[in-house]
């Protein structure tokens, strides 16, 4: 029992089976209602209302051809995308996801908030190397556009998770949300830091409007410029967990977790990580891209303020309280 | 680091082909330029072969978007050559398409500017209100986008009260969300940061590289065809010439809606005071000869044809001077100030037409005033031998990172 727990956790909840099926459920929720705030009709024919098009959209790319540049490093270019899959699956382990009490995970430790934080800022750096190591003048602009957009985001975002944390006088996932979940009145504390974390989020996952390094109408495909077939297959669906495990780390830091064991906490993560992925649409469908240079005041002259402010909030409750 | 990049012939912001080299240091450009020429048609040779009435139907094919704005223009310049008074009846309805066509192609470029500049939503909207413009033209003339509706001495349908009953409940609808989309302009955040300071283009850079239309005014000089020289019923209808005088992506797009309402405005005229009468007179078919020079002011700014007589039933020369070549000067002059993340849109804030653009030069040597006739085997084997100068070893092939 003791083995079968971690391969479990794993390869079914909440690692591989769990992440691969949600993600694609996410992408087909988040375009469904982007679609529909566009007034459009969205994916249709796949599946029941479409559900299946992105799961049929990652098959049709692992079919297709599967083009290496000439010039380019061929080893770095075909490990990166997988490499940068394996990250993020990899801090989705550490989401407090079965309980909330010390058994939670099995990998769970004190400090792991700032591993996952770490491990999701992993692919930004993966993304800046498949763009350089892809030879193509596009790729290396939107190579230098991913690094100087994570200078950006990064900072509001550990701020703003950070917060939280400090409120909770931990820095483990689960003993945050367990925290909120004793006290739910706390969780108004953090609001300012809660919309600091979703529009960094939405940073992070490269969507409008912070599409800045793919930006297709200027640069093509961006960093992602030469990737075909398998590859483009492997970063599309990195993009997916991606913004699956960056609406979990949220919902756990900011709306108290997933309580109550493994259905009711897998009932909890769904419904709050649905809500997260409901706000970045709606983020995503009412603004226009922004250039680089706005994206980076934007993010020194509000986030990173915003999110300083919050800490100050967050210290001075915290004094009142002890 | 200066680096050279060549955005397109094939590229997602470009709906056409063309190439725009730029010098870029990061993320800004240092110098830009435009290379034409892969989408020539030959349309000013074609034209040469038919008759004039075979030459209506050629000039609406010279563009997809103001197709009536190339007929109108080269009929009226046909009519001037036969000395033929147009209907009435028929001028007010050659105009109220005019309008009508003017209202689609702006709805079209208020989408392609949200599309460059990453607005999708913005995009489905204005392309979703387009299809109601769309729909009246489809009732009036039978076709979305080629209405076929000049004739010499007049139009080719007649327009009916239920029709007009039709077109101007349409009006409402459009009025309405055209004053949404003007809001929407003024008060959205990331769009106005994107249009805002983008593509300046002073007064005096205008005038001295003659840009033309929406491109023109929006640097403060109100200049327009259907004010300076009035075609059609223009002289008869009241209308202001819209200005702004931000000279940037955002008065563009400002003088495009204002130029929206205008016409709504103009089209609610027409209809209301339509002459009764016929709507077209009988034409001539042999054109004595003579030479004209006719103006138009297209959705995308002037457009000019000149067309040469010589007492045949076909012309001996046709000129078409789309508006978008007159702004490709002043389009260079902008890029070269600007970001990379602001071509798309100050290439798209011309509103460019590519194919209606393009023409074949041919120059005469200046040295020695010799000019040569080359066949189609002789151009093939200059192209043979440019290519082969060209380094194609792979090796050779530098990546300077």
């Amino acid at each position: 029992m003791a083995i079968l727990k971690p391969i479990l956790y794993i390869l079914v909840y909440p690692g591989l089976i769990f992440l691969m099926v949600y993600s694609t459920f996410c992408e087909w929720f988040d375009r469904k209602l982007y679609a529909r705030m566009q007034n459009r009709i969205g994916p249709l024919h796949t599946g029941r209302s479409g559900i299946l098009q992105p799961v049929a959209d990652i098959i049709k790319l692992f079919a297709k051809e599967d083009i290496v540049p000439e010039k380019a490093d061929k080893g770095m270019f075909t490990a990166l995308p997988v490499f940068a899959l394996a990250i993020v699956c990899t801090a989705a382990l550490y989401l407090p996801v079965w309980h909330y009490t010390e058994a939670a995970s099995f990998i769970s430790f004190p400090g792991d908030l700032i591993i996952v934080v770490y491990l999701l800022s992993l692919p930004t750096l993966i993304f800046f190397l498949a763009g350089w190591h892809s030879t193509n003048y596009f790729s290396a602009i939107g190579g230098v556009r991913v690094l100087t957009m994570l200078f950006g985001y990064e900072i509001p975002l550990l701020l703003a998770l950070l917060s939280p944390a400090v409120l909770a006088g931990s820095w483990r996932l689960v003993e945050i949300a367990a925290f909120y979940q004793n006290h739910p009145l706390l969780m108004l504390v953090n609001v300012i830091g809660f919309f600091i974390a979703v529009i960094a989020l939405q940073a992070k996952l490269e969507r409008v409007p912070f599409d800045i390094p793919h930006a297709e109408t200027e640069i093509v495909g961006g960093q992602f410029t030469e990737y075909s077939g398998k590859k483009l297959a492997f970063f599309r669906l990195l993009g997916d967990i991606e913004m699956v495990v960056g609406a979990g780390l949220i919902s756990a830091v900011f709306l108290g977790g997933f309580p109550g064991g493994l259905l009711p906490g897998l009932a909890w993560f769904i419904l709050k990580t649905l809500f997260i992925i409901f706000l970045l649409s709606v983020l995503r469908a009412a603004t226009s891209r922004i250039r680089i240079d706005q994206m980076i005041s934007f993010s020194w002259r509000w986030l990173a303020p915003l999110g300083v402010l919050q800490l100050f909030i967050v210290i001075i409750i915290k004094g009142n309280m002890s | 680091m200066e680096y050279k990049v060549s955005l397109g012939p094939q590229h997602p912001a470009l709906h056409e082909a063309v190439s725009i080299r730029m010098t870029l240091d990061g993320e800004v450009i240092r110098d830009a330029d435009l290379k034409l020429g892969y989408s020539h048609r030959g349309i000013e040779k074609l034209a040469e072969e038919r008759s004039y009435v075979q030459n209506i139907y050629l000039t609406e094919r010279i563009c997809g978007i103001c197709s009536h704005s190339h007929t109108t223009c080269f009929t009226q310049g046909v009519e001037q050559l036969m000395e033929l008074v147009p209907a009435r009846r028929g001028l007010y309805i050659r105009t109220l398409i005019a309008e009508l066509e003017r209202v689609h192609s702006h709805l079209l470029w208020l989408g392609v500017a949200g599309q460059e500049a990453g607005f999708e939503s913005f995009f489905m909207y204005t392309w979703r209100d387009r299809e109601v413009v769309m729909d009246i033209l489809e009732w009036i003339s039978g076709n979305r986008v080629h209405y076929a509706m000049n004739i010499f001495g007049g139009v080719r349908r007649d327009i009916d009260e239920l029709q007009k009953k039709k077109i101007l409940d349409s009006l409402g609808l459009l009025k309405q969300r055209t004053d949404y989309y003007l809001n929407l302009a003024a008060s959205e955040p990331t769009f106005i940061g994107r249009l805002a300071g983008v593509g300046m283009l002073s007064k005096e850079q205008a005038v001295a590289l003659c840009a033309v239309g929406p491109t023109l005014r929006a640097s403060g000089v109100p200049m327009d065809v259907r004010k300076d020289d009035p075609y059609a019923v223009y002289a008869e209808i009241p209308f202001e010439v819209c200005t702004a005088d931000s000279c940037d992506v955002l008065g563009r797009a400002v003088v495009r809606v204002k130029e929206l309402i205008q016409s709504y405005n103009m089209i609610e005229y027409l209809l209301k005071n339509l002459p009764e009468g016929p709507f077209k007179v009988k034409a001539p078919r042999k054109v004595k000869p003579n030479e004209v020079y006719s103006r138009y002011e297209a959705p995308r700014g002037e457009n000019v044809h000149y067309i040469k007589s010589n007492g045949s039933d076909k012309p001996e020369r046709l000129k078409v001077r789309a508006p978008t070549l007159a702004n490709y000067p002043a389009t260079i002059a902008m890029l070269k100030s600007g970001f990379i993340a602001d071509i798309p849109l100050i290439f798209a804030a011309i509103d460019p037409c590519i194919c209606c653009a393009e023409r074949l030069v041919q120059m005469d040597n200046a040295y020695s005033g010799e000019s040569r006739v080359l066949t189609f085997s002789q151009l093939r084997a200059m192209a043979n031998e440019r290519s082969t100068k060209v380094n194609t070893k792979k090796k050779d092939i530098a990546w300077p990172f």
